[in-house]
């Protein structure tokens, strides 16, 4: 009879909670840091859902944050609807929780469309083809006024808090690792060694790379709604091609293939970026020197070159960690 | 008593240049057939015609009693018609083992929602495909590389599984596209061995393209010579190499 | 027959047909010889915009009342200025990865395009803004009634027909342009039979890059504004009218622009909005109907 042990994923992530919970209770951690490990944790969720389109099945999406973007619009628009017809609706929690997934069933829908081109492209123009679809649905929001058209969606209730953002990266990264190490999860990454012998040994290609597409923009439209409500605004250029290149960076970093590479690289790069950010205000409020947030994405830049150029594989390569790889039984 | 696979009239163009020529062949169940020719005489096109990788420009091709011409090549492949390639087609990051299990994957009945759960359906099925996928690569002598990533396996032991994975399909059919190329004289020895070992074994009809004569005259029924994509011979071994048009492609006129 | 399809628009989309066309050129010769999209080819074009607006203010003291002069000068400095950049691009992040798999170049590609946008944005001489281009040569109008047309359009055709009657020359009768094609058709027999592969490349990404600068410039001067962004919008453009030419072939290219230059002018004096996605239309109708483009050969791969 098997025995009930507790994943070690589990318990990790469950002690991770408690610290972050501890400390910012106990006021050992303040609100700006919070905030910053909240942004991570939708990074985390971005990076794994992207990661399971580029890394585990093979296909190129450039267009990544059009997906956010979506869930972004919809979840919002649908809680500051609900919330300005009715201020005080009960069961706010619970409306917050079904419109960030309408968000993310929207943006599985525009994902599912996107993986059509994929069937017939190949490489660069499959990349070309979801950065144009990235950019129009940056300008379809863009052009829509009754979401704000270019002043964005605002006055977003603020939803989005530790727990919430924690409960989803948690849930995003098992289900997806559970896909993964499947039997579904490797007839996506036979896909992507051989996509043609992976065919001839009667996957239905077609299938799971729409599918890649459309469970990878779920998730993606889901990290879009948290975002929305944590910032509390939506607008279009937070979901442009620069954007979805930030999250390439980092699966790219973390390693094309590997979960832990993308959480770790998630959490690596967004606090460097705010490093960056207080750094060069400082060096420059010091110095006097007009050095503007532009250097922020040269480096940026320059990292993903000198990946490319030195560490193709990243941080971790296709490999997981303990915590993440499931042990099969023997 | 009617084949299992029946080629009529097959003919196939890229663009201009006719590759395949009204190709007709009977295979019938359990058989070895073998078909030979010249480099660039048609022999793979054919087989990539047969597993819907092209679809015919005129023909047709039926299996098992259905016309299974220009269906898409995973369907056909789940018809019962599995191969190997002639510039291995390996998934070279997966593990040996990995490699035979997306074979068995199209079997599964567990639907997404049942393997992110987890639940005991799915566990149970994983763990019977496991132990197929095991079998099949002990049959092929690989079970010391079960857990080897297959980028790093010889080129003979890459051989073996694929013809390992084209199993996994639970074929009725395979087609093996120049299985001895690159081998030396024992490898073929065994490779031939094996290969009428897995037609009595397993039940499957064998259809192969080969350059290495040994093979091809030692465990062929009957052979189908192509040259350009015509048909220049067909029948037995011994009758087909004694032709002098099958000489005269291969040798050249003065050769014959 | 609507009435956006009058003279003026005509006159309109041939202009910036041009000026796509000299972009595509490089994008499409790049693509011939390596397979690659270089992502960073519209930023050339943006470099070459700001070369010659450096050279303008460097050297028009010297040459006051010259115009003849410092056109020349400037058309040369966004030459260089473009060539120069697409050489080093090249040497410094693509050639190293020549032989690893196609993606790693087009992310690399991606990269050295961020970087230099945002470097030129970061400089502090340069900044993110708008910049007005000087006017070099004063701007003539000329009223032919039916049509307004600049001394502008004129230089801007000009310009772009001599340099690709020149590259076609170039390709089709010197030894560096048979070069360039045995390289396109067969890297491995071009290698065997002495060609320098590696410099049959550099000189590729120099015309490439000096044609794209030679557009910056030919830009800045008639739409007289720019920033270092400038080169997304067009590049894409650019690119997308090498696909629809063919992507490879390079009357292919000519001919993708100027399809490009009036569907969009055409398309934007209808409706703004449909006159930003006719581009990415224009993409998706190519890439699924006859993915080859106009006049790209087919390539069969082989199983």
């Amino acid at each position: 009879m098997a025995k009930l042990k507790l994943p070690k994923f589990f318990i990790a992530a469950g002690l991770f909670y408690a610290v972050i919970e501890l400390l910012y209770s106990f006021d050992l951690m303040n609100g700006y840091i919070l905030h910053i490990i909240n942004q991570s944790l939708i990074y985390v969720i971005l990076a794994v859902s992207l990661n399971l389109i580029n890394g585990i099945t093979g296909q190129f999406s450039l267009g990544h944050m059009g997906f956010a973007g979506v869930g972004a619009y919809v979840s919002g628009t649908l809680t500051t609807l609900i919330f300005k017809i009715n201020p005080s609706a009960p069961g706010g929690m619970m409306i917050f929780v079904l419109s960030i997934i309408a968000g993310g069933i929207a943006a599985a829908f525009i994902g599912f469309l996107i993986g059509f081109p994929s069937l017939r492209l190949k490489g660069d123009y499959l990349a070309i083809v979801t950065l144009g679809f990235g950019e129009i649905i940056r300008t379809i929001f863009n052009n829509i006024d009754y979401v704000g058209g270019p002043r964005g969606l605002l006055g977003i209730p603020k939803f989005s808090n530790f727990t919430v953002i924690f409960i989803a990266t948690f849930l995003t990264i098992v289900i997806i690792r559970n896909l993964i190490q499947s039997s579904h999860g490797r007839a996506m990454l036979s896909i992507r060694e051989n996509e043609l012998a992976s065919e001839l040994v009667g996957i239905d290609t077609t299938k799971y790379k729409v599918l890649a597409f459309s469970i990878g923009a779920f998730f993606a439209g889901i990290a879009g709604g948290l975002f929305a409500h944590l910032l509390q605004l939506a607008h279009p250029t937070q979901f442009g091609f620069i954007k979805s290149v930030e999250v390439l960076i980092m699966i790219y970093a973390g390693g094309v293939g590997s979960i832990t590479g993308s959480m770790i690289a998630a959490f690596a790069l967004t606090f460097l970026s705010e490093g960056l950010r207080i750094g060069i205000r400082f060096i420059a409020d010091t110095t006097g020197l007009p050095i503007g947030g532009e250097w922020r994405m040269v480096v940026y830049s320059l990292l993903l070159i000198f990946i490319m150029l030195f560490r193709t594989e990243g941080l971790m390569g296709t490999k997981e960690s303990r915590l993440i790889k499931i042990k099969e039984a023997d | 008593m009617s084949a299992q696979l029946t080629i009529k009239g097959m003919t196939h163009y890229f663009g201009g240049l006719r590759a395949v020529s009204n190709f007709s062949y009977e295979v019938p169940q359990g058989s070895i057939y073998g078909l030979i020719g010249p480099n660039g005489s048609g022999k793979t096109t054919t087989f990539n015609l047969i597993t819907g990788i092209y679809t015919p420009t005129e023909g047709k091709i039926l299996f098992e009693g259905k016309d299974i011409t220009g269906a898409k090549p995973y369907k056909i492949v789940q018809g019962g018609i599995a191969r190997t390639f002639q510039n291995l087609r390996i998934f070279s990051n997966l593990t040996a083992l990995d490699n035979i299990r997306v074979a068995r994957h199209y079997t599964m009945k567990s639907g997404l929602a049942s393997s992110v759960l987890r639940l005991p359906s799915f566990m149970s099925e994983e763990k019977k495909v496991k132990a197929e996928s095991a079998a099949l690569l002990d049959l092929m002598h690989l079970s010391h590389r079960a857990k080897e990533e297959a980028k790093n396996l010889p080129y003979g032991e890459l051989r073996r599984l694929e013809i390992a994975r084209a199993l996994a399909t639970k074929p009725k059919l395979i087609l093996l596209d120049e299985p001895a190329a690159g081998m030396n004289p024992k490898e073929v020895e065994e490779l031939m061995s094996l290969i009428v070992r897995i037609r009595n074994e397993f039940h499957v009809t064998i259809f192969l393209i080969e350059h290495h004569m040994k093979v091809v005259m030692g465990i062929c029924e009957q052979i189908k010579v192509i040259d350009f994509g015509e048909t220049i011979a067909e029948g037995a071994p011994d009758a087909v190499a004694k032709d002098p048009k099958v000489l005269e492609a291969y040798l050249g006129k003065r050769g014959a | 027959m609507g009435s956006i399809f009058n003279a003026q628009q005509i006159v309109n989309g041939l202009q910036v047909g041009s000026i796509y066309a000299l972009i595509a050129l490089g994008y499409t010769m790049v693509y011939g010889i390596v397979r690659l999209i270089n992502f960073a080819h519209g930023d050339f074009y943006m470099i070459g915009a700001y070369a010659s607006y450096g050279a303008f203010f460097l050297f028009n003291s010297f040459f006051v009342g010259k115009t003849g002069i410092l056109a020349f000068i400037v058309l040369v400095a966004s030459m260089l200025a473009g060539g120069a950049i697409a050489m080093l691009a090249n040497r410094l992040a693509y050639k190293p990865l020549r032989y690893k798999p196609k993606l790693s170049s087009l992310i690399t590609a991606i990269g050295v395009s961020m970087f230099l946008e945002y470097f030129f944005s970061a400089l502090p001489m340069i900044g993110p803004s708008y910049r007005s281009f000087p006017d070099i040569i004063p701007k003539i109008e000329i009223d032919l009634g039916v049509a307004t047309i600049s001394n502008y359009v004129i230089i801007d055709i000009a310009v772009a027909a001599v340099l690709m009657v020149g590259l076609t020359i170039l390709v089709r009768k010197s030894v560096l342009g048979k070069a360039m094609r045995a390289v396109s058709q067969d890297k491995d027999a071009a290698r065997l039979m002495g060609i320098d592969i590696e410099k049959v490349i550099g000189y590729t990404f120099l015309i490439g890059g000096a044609f794209a600068g030679v557009a910056g410039l030919l830009a800045g001067m008639t739409y007289p504004r720019i920033f270092p962004y400038m080169g997304i919008q067009p590049g894409l453009k650019a690119f997308i009218a090498a696909v629809l030419g063919g992507i490879g072939s390079i009357p292919g290219a000519v001919l993708g622009a100027y399809i490009m230059g009036l569907a969009e002018t055409f398309a934007s004096a209808y409706n703004s909005l449909i006159g930003e996605g006719i581009a990415f239309a224009i993409l998706i109708l190519v890439l699924l109907i006859r993915p080859r483009g106009l006049l790209g050969e087919k390539t069969a791969d082989k199983i």
